[in-house]
């Protein structure tokens, strides 16, 4: 297992050099703070569902950053107001949502080289839901069935940062830290301040053919205060099921889901799946959102405005870039 | 296999839609079996087969012809690997909704106890919690519809029915399926590999004690 690994490497490293522990010691964590990594992937026929960074863009190019391997633990904050404090020197990258960083003007979607004892602390953000802090050699919580995500429905992983909490720092960092190489520092399309309506591209689900696909697409729907990694609820003119497809709606067994899948409960009031989300649901799946436009959604705060439009199925034509 | 549909799941996953409960193991097996190196996940529920892929490795069309042809083929030879072994759960009959049940489906207590812990029982899915298994089987006398209004704290080992399963609360957690009984038998544990006590397949039976 990889942390036994690092440990291990750890000590070799850090013999006879320092007896401080390398550590990240959280002083606020703000609104919702956790320890997130790619997930548990393949778990979800033994009931566990995938949790990790509900924007995976944003934490793999953190990671990128530091030089890291892609699935690294890291931090996710959300509406900011994040402060940590390094008990020694080591390389961070911030990413996501923009906050303002004290100390370090123009210091996002960078490698930040900084000397022991650094406070870092972060703003709330102008535009965008969660930011992501990569430090080089990842955080070395131990990990709980192959992760050290915080699955905050289930309560696998590390518990929600709270203030006083001290983060392992590991060692393991396969590159080197610098620029992203040669990918999107931002991907086209992220929410900011002056955009009232955010496009989001979701491809069809199992259940489409139950519904008035016309109320999914016209709508303008709006993001609701009660969303999180559960789920995010979207508000707008209910979406009604088309003649003679109710009882099925309403007799649904419980069926397989995945985070991003748009399922349509009785009020007609869509929820967008989480990377916490259960992995089977009772709900009819109308459209489900690919990875990269549910990175997109996980960025959307309350109050925000999203269409829906409808991608092609071919996964090909999907990566080639999605509407405009 | 007779009776399946392939359903659209977004671009990383295909749905499989079954004619019966019965079928929904067997279509598993038959994915499993066969193997694809592009598929990540394949998770059974009640109706339904998801096969979740690498959008990246393979077109969703031939992936889904591949399906078809998994599903096709003709039931596979055993493997020689060894099924999970059955699991005995002890069951103490003293749950909070046994008056209830037993009212609904006009039956005495000892008789729904009776039904209940005599049944065979197969793991069909887990989901709701970790370690939770939707267990096909139950007596069709006991089947009721979940509370109207689900319980904020049902107590880990719960043995509970709701629909047309049985299943056992792994933890404390809410929940509106109907109580029968408790087991003391620890269903999800990070420190065993696999974690799961009840995975799909695995064959359950109930012992009143």
């Amino acid at each position: 297992m990889s942390g036994v690994v690092e440990v291990g490497v750890s000590g070799v490293v850090e013999a006879g050099v320092s007896a401080t522990p390398r550590t990240l010691e959280v002083l606020a964590a703000g609104p919702l703070a956790t320890v997130q990594d790619l997930g548990r992937a393949g778990l979800a026929d033994l009931g566990v569902s995938r949790s990790g960074a509900a924007d995976r863009g944003a934490l793999r190019l953190a990671n990128r950053l530091v030089g890291n391997n892609e699935a690294a633990a890291g931090i996710e904050f959300t509406l900011g107001g994040l402060v940590v404090r390094l008990t020694a020197a080591a390389t961070v990258a911030f990413t996501g949502a923009r906050c303002e960083l004290s100390g370090f003007p123009g210091g996002w979607h960078t490698a930040l080289s900084c000397p022991a004892g650094t406070v870092l602390a972060l703003g709330t953000p102008s535009a965008g839901l969660r930011s992501y802090l990569a430090v080089r050699g990842g955080l070395a919580e131990p990990p709980v069935l192959g992760s050290r995500s915080t699955d905050t429905l289930s309560g696998l992983g590390p518990a929600v940062l709270a203030a006083g909490r001290q983060l392992a720092i590991g060692t393991a960092a396969p590159g080197q830290p610098g620029e992203d190489p040669g990918r999107p520092r931002e991907r086209p399309g992220w929410p900011d301040g002056a955009e009232p309506l955010v496009t989001v591209g979701v491809a069809a689900g199992p259940r489409a053919d139950w519904f008035c696909l016309d109320g999914l697409f016209d709508a303008r729907w709006q993001v609701l205060p009660d969303s999180n990694r559960i789920g995010t609820r979207l508000a707008g003119p209910a979406l009604r099921l088309r003649p003679g497809f109710e009882r099925a709606a309403a007799q649904l067994p419980s069926e397989p889901t995945l985070p991003g899948a748009v399922q349509v409960p009785p009020d007609g009031q869509p929820i967008v799946l989480g990377p916490d989300a259960p992995v089977t649901g009772g709900y009819p799946v109308v459209a489900v959102l690919p990875a990269a436009e549910l990175d997109l959604l996980a960025q959307l705060r309350p109050g925000s405005g999203v269409r829906l439009v409808s991608l092609p199925i071919d996964p090909r034509s999907v990566a080639a870039g999605r509407p405009r | 296999m007779t009776g399946w549909r392939l359903l659209p799941y977004g671009t990383g996953a295909v749905l499989v839609e079954l004619a019966g409960a019965e079928n929904v193991l067997p279509s598993r097996d038959a994915l499993l079996s066969q193997g694809h190196p592009a598929v990540r996940a394949v998770v059974p529920a009640a109706r339904t087969v998801l096969v979740e892929f690498d959008p990246d490795a393979v077109a969703v069309a031939d992936l889904r012809a591949w399906m078809e042809r998994c599903l096709a083929a003709p039931a596979p030879p055993a493997t020689g690997a060894e099924p999970d072994p059955p699991v005995e759960l002890a069951v103490r009959y003293d749950g909070a909704d046994l008056p209830f049940v037993a009212r609904q489906c006009g039956l005495p207590v000892a008789e729904v106890i009776r039904r209940h812990s005599a049944a065979e029982y197969t793991v069909q899915f887990c989901g709701f919690a970790p370690g939770f298994g939707y267990l096909s089987g139950l007596d069709p006398a006991l089947r009721l519809p979940r509370l109207a209004s689900p319980r904020p704290a049902v107590p880990a080992g719960s043995v509970a029915i709701a629909g047309e399963f049985t299943g056992v609360y792994p933890r404390s957690s809410p929940g509106g399926w109907l109580l029968l009984g408790r087991t003391d038998a620890v269903l999800f544990d990070l420190d065993r590999r696999p974690p799961a006590l009840l995975r799909p397949g695995t064959a359950v039976r109930l012992r009143s004690v």
